[in-house]
């Protein structure tokens, strides 16, 4: 624990033996490609599959028709909605998939779907999701019994009444209406599969880039159980994933048909999607309109907030949140701040474009929460004429009242966000900056100083409350040990980047003594590893961590009575050492572990169990509540527009720290996918909903250049519950970063009343905003 | 309608028959089965296919295979010596310079063309250097961080701490 060990997975990846899901070629592959619909909302009149079967090597076209034959046109999603998998007679979103072309190779399947050709009558789309709740807007989901209107569904938390009084009597009310963009997680490996169907052993191995692979199997065996592939004949593996950020949790369409064909024909079939597939079609993320309002008193004291939300899903709801919170975990959005007044309310709608609504590494909307009270904290100081520096700090909940109720229903596990803030503005050198500020608003410079104290909430969760689908959300650990005293251990989750190989063998080598390694991590393969709910929402840690603490505990326990019964001494006379059991008082009377688990497979007492192998299943009491303080500087030039984030510091507080190296790098990464939505990245649907930056040409990724150089630091505060007090950190920067980016932003421009900024803040909008105020 | 080329690849020389269209990264992939190179967009952005072309770096995704026809083609699978790692390797692995893994190699060959033609670049040089290769999940310090290590043990000076600056 807390060492910096460099990553055992290494290895591979930097010698070009990584294995991801394109490098599996298996004889006799078939290769699958996908025709989609150029409109966004059209009926299908005719598909002509009789030019691209002429093709040579082209095998098969698959259609919604198909499908049907076998009642595999529609699949659940994670939201118990329904997705097509293929359409019979419409399509719901550009870019949605129309029809399969299956070829030996594929260049073939390329050619293929250029041949297919269908007949579409185009209708008019619903793109604005405020224009979708209109009386007069045509019903999208008329698959939908019954279905009147395009409302998904309503969600509130937190006291109406009491939120109603407080805005109508309280000195300060302020107010900002802001969109959080729909975004795409764009993982630089996309997403694909090779369904392996064995006809003689009715057996199905598919590999593919899933971060949840058991979830996977079960829901596989759900949508075809009933064509005889049942969970026992069904092998998920996920190999190596080339990044995920919860675009690889849901089941896409492509990955179905390339099941069923492969159940049809008995040949492996390839599916990799190309990058303007995987950005036009897979699962978006964001997509928030959120009204949200801060009353509180002159003197700064916040006493309440009001949030509502209208929540754009496409065309059906298939985001990944646990079952009993549609919107996740927005409901975290009272922040860090101590008061007990809220109202949340969202409703959610169909439109016309792609389904998601959960990637991109938000812990199930917190960012979109994050975003929204950490811009109306600073709008309110701004109200007041209030440093928001000064009035994070007066309003914060004390390090003492920890664990602390929040007025949505959540117990705070620990934090202390005085100390993550101060050393921020220490670090960041907050004083003079102000005065820097200061002096430049005088010569009509424009800088901004943005702040984000967030409060995250990652770890789900507690069996009581979460579930997917119905499977609750713990996640486990095996560890066996062999004789000569080496590990295997495998894990539910599944790493794509967090180095798990790497850090599950030091929590379990801090608990057993046996060095990291010569403990192999193993996840992925559903045929081995123990049921897990996988990897995203910064679970890992916080479950399938705490689980492999716990197994290895168990396995000391067994330790003990072994070391006891070789000593020939009682139990309670032995005292542990990373690594040994010793005599209290004789420490020369030892056994290491290496040598007690040699005497579990040789030598062990009569009447025991022998082996020393131990499996958990960990189920959280509670969830992990890590929180940060980022600071941000911005230089801005009045002329263009031009935003130069000059330094940006980030205090972590993500509780006991298993790796420093690693829970660095997650926060590099996680703070560049926060200045993503803050600064470029923004799918944009025109209004008959053509994407318009579909593409990696025109969707901004940020490259080392708009990346700024990341200044970070820690503090910490372990969690009480938490087996070896960690709380998870992957997503905190993701969440923390766009707001204090945002508020620097606004920052800036606020000498000339500018009072919010959509993100993405881009150039034009700045440019746009000051001409709009006058300024020339 | 087949066309026969020759590649070098990794200094062993290759004969095949190729459609004209087929893409170099193809070829390397799925004919010559080295698939340490990557793809990851169809538009020529993200360089995770990036390979040296005659020592020049290029994105193997927007070249046909036909076009490297008698030129010598390095992949990251060619890095590695019988004296171990490049320094290259060495630094993304002693930084954390990767997490997924999946850019990686074209973030080295890239590298390697910097680092050959600019031994002691600055942090500016290697930022704009390597902003053909995109990397979703370490947020570029460490990259630069590893590319200045191999610089300076490629110059035959001491390496830099690779401890995190993680206050």
């Amino acid at each position: 624990m807390g060492h910096s060990l460099k990553r055992k997975e290494d290895a591979r990846f930097i010698q070009g033996k990584g294995h991801y899901v394109d490098d599996i070629q298996l004889p006799g592959m078939l290769h699958m490609d996908i025709v989609r619909s150029p409109y966004a909302y059209a009926k299908i009149k005719s598909i002509n599959a009789e030019e691209a079967l002429k093709i040579p090597g082209v095998v098969a076209v698959v259609t919604g028709k198909d499908l049907e034959k076998y009642n595999l046109h529609w699949m659940p999603t994670l939201m118990s909605d329904t997705q097509m998998v293929l359409p019979t007679d419409t399509v719901m979103y550009q870019a949605q998939e129309v029809a399969a072309v299956i070829a030996t190779d594929r260049y073939a399947a390329r050619d293929g779907k250029e041949a297919v050709m269908v007949e579409y009558e185009p209708m008019k789309p619903v793109i604005d999701p405020y224009k979708s709740l209109a009386p007069d807007a045509p019903v999208l989901r008329t698959d939908k019994e019954g279905k009147k209107d395009n409302h998904i569904w309503h969600w509130e938390v937190g006291d109406k009444e009491a939120t109603e009084k407080l805005f109508s009597e309280a000195e300060v009310v302020v107010k900002e209406q802001m969109h959080i963009p729909r975004i795409h997680v764009a993982s630089i490996e996309t997403c694909g599969c090779v369904a392996d169907y064995d006809k003689i052993n009715n057996h199905l191995t598919m590999y593919m880039t899933t971060q949840a692979p058991h979830a996977i199997r079960t829901v596989i065996a759900l949508v075809a159980g009933h064509v005889g592939l049942t969970e026992e004949k069904i092998r998920v593996i996920s190999p190596d994933i080339g990044g995920g950020f919860g675009g690889k949790v849901p089941v896409y369409p492509g990955y179905v048909i390339a099941i069923a064909v492969s159940f049809l024909v008995g040949k492996p079939v390839k599916w990799v999607e190309d990058r303007s597939e995987n950005l036009q079609a897979d699962s978006f993320a964001r997509d928030y309109h959120i009204t949200v309002e801060m009353a509180g008193t002159k003197a700064g004291k916040i006493l309440g907030t009001r949030f509502k939300i209208l929540a754009d899903h496409g065309y059906t709801d298939a985001a990944a949140n646990p079952s009993k919170f549609p919107t996740g975990m927005f409901s975290i959005g009272t922040g860090s701040y101590d008061y007990q007044t809220t109202f949340m309310e969202a409703d959610a709608v169909y439109t016309n474009k792609p389904p998601g609504g959960v990637a991109y590494r938000c812990s199930f909307r917190v960012t979109e929460a994050v975003h929204a009270i950490e811009r109306i904290t600073d709008r309110f100081a701004f109200e007041i004429g209030k440093d928001p520096a000064a009035l994070r700090m007066e309003n914060f909940i004390k390090k003492e009242d920890f664990p602390w109720k929040s007025p949505t229903g959540w117990e705070y596990d620990s934090g202390d966000y005085h100390a993550g803030l101060k050393l921020a503005m220490d670090t960041v050198g907050y004083d003079e900056l102000r005065k820097e500020q200061a002096e430049k608003r005088k010569r009509g410079e424009l800088m901004g100083i943005g702040i984000s104290t967030f409060t995250e909430i990652v770890g789900a969760g507690p069996s009581k409350d979460f579930d997917i689908l119905g499977i609750k959300m713990f996640d486990s650990a095996e560890i066996r040990v062999h004789p000569t005293g080496k590990a295997i251990a495998r894990f539910g989750t599944k790493s794509q980047g967090q180095g798990h190989e790497t850090t599950y063998a030091q929590i379990i080598a801090e608990e057993l003594g046996i060095p990291a390694e010569n403990i192999q991590v193993e996840e992925g393969d559903t045929d081995t590893a123990p049921y897990g709910l996988g990897t995203y929402a910064s679970r890992s840690t916080p479950t399938a961590g705490a689980a492999a603490a716990v197994a290895a505990r168990k396995l000391r326990d067994k330790a003990r009575k072994i070391a006891a019964y070789l000593l020939e001494v009682s139990e309670d006379d032995l005292e542990w050492e990373p690594g040994k059991f010793f005599v209290k008082g004789a420490p020369e009377k030892a056994k290491t572990i290496q040598e007690i688990v040699f005497a579990a497979y040789t030598n062990h007492p009569q009447g025991m169990e022998a082996g020393f192998e131990a499996t958990h299943y960990y189920d959280p009491p509670n969830l992990t509540f890590p929180s940060g303080a980022y600071i941000c500087i911005v230089d801005i030039d009045k002329e263009t527009g031009e935003i130069k984030v000059r330094r940006f510091v980030a205090i972590d507080d993500c509780g006991n720290i298993i790796n420093p190296m690693i829970v660095q790098g997650q926060v590099h990464g996680g703070l560049t996918q926060g200045i993503a939505p803050a600064m470029y990245e923004e799918l944009i649907y025109d209004e008959d909903g053509n994407i318009l930056n579909g593409t990696f040409m025109d969707y901004l990724v940020p490259t080392a250049v708009e990346s700024p150089s990341w200044e970070t630091g820690h503090t910490v505060t372990p969690s009480p519950h938490h087996p070896i007090g960690a709380k998870g950190v992957g997503e905190s920067p993701t969440v923390g970063a766009p707001p204090a980016i945002a508020n620097a932003i606004v920052d800036a421009l606020s000498p000339y009343g500018i009072t919010h900024l959509d993100i993405p803040i881009t150039p034009f909008k700045v440019w746009k905003a000051l001409r709009e105020k006058g300024v020339n | 309608m087949k066309k026969e080329i020759t590649i070098s690849v990794n200094g062993e020389k290759h004969t095949l028959e190729v459609e004209p269209r087929t893409l170099l990264v193809h070829v390397i992939r799925e004919h010559l089965r080295l698939t340490g190179t990557h793809i990851g967009c169809d538009t020529s952005s993200c360089g995770a296919c990036t390979v040296l072309l005659n020592g020049k770096s290029v994105k193997s995704c927007t070249i046909l295979a036909v076009q490297a026809n008698g030129k010598e083609v390095s992949t990251v699978e060619g890095m590695a010596t019988a004296d171990g790692l490049h320094p290259l390797q060495e630094g993304f692995k002693e930084n954390h310079g990767l997490h997924c893994g999946f850019c990686t190699p074209g973030m080295l060959m890239r590298a390697a063309e910097l680092l050959e033609n600019n031994p002691n670049p600055t942090e500016e040089e290697i930022r704009w250097g390597i902003s053909g290769n995109l990397c979703r999940c370490t947020g570029y310090n460490n990259i630069v961080k590893a590319i200045q290590y191999a610089g300076a043990k490629m110059r035959g000076e001491e390496t830099p701490s690779t401890e995190p600056e993680f206050v």
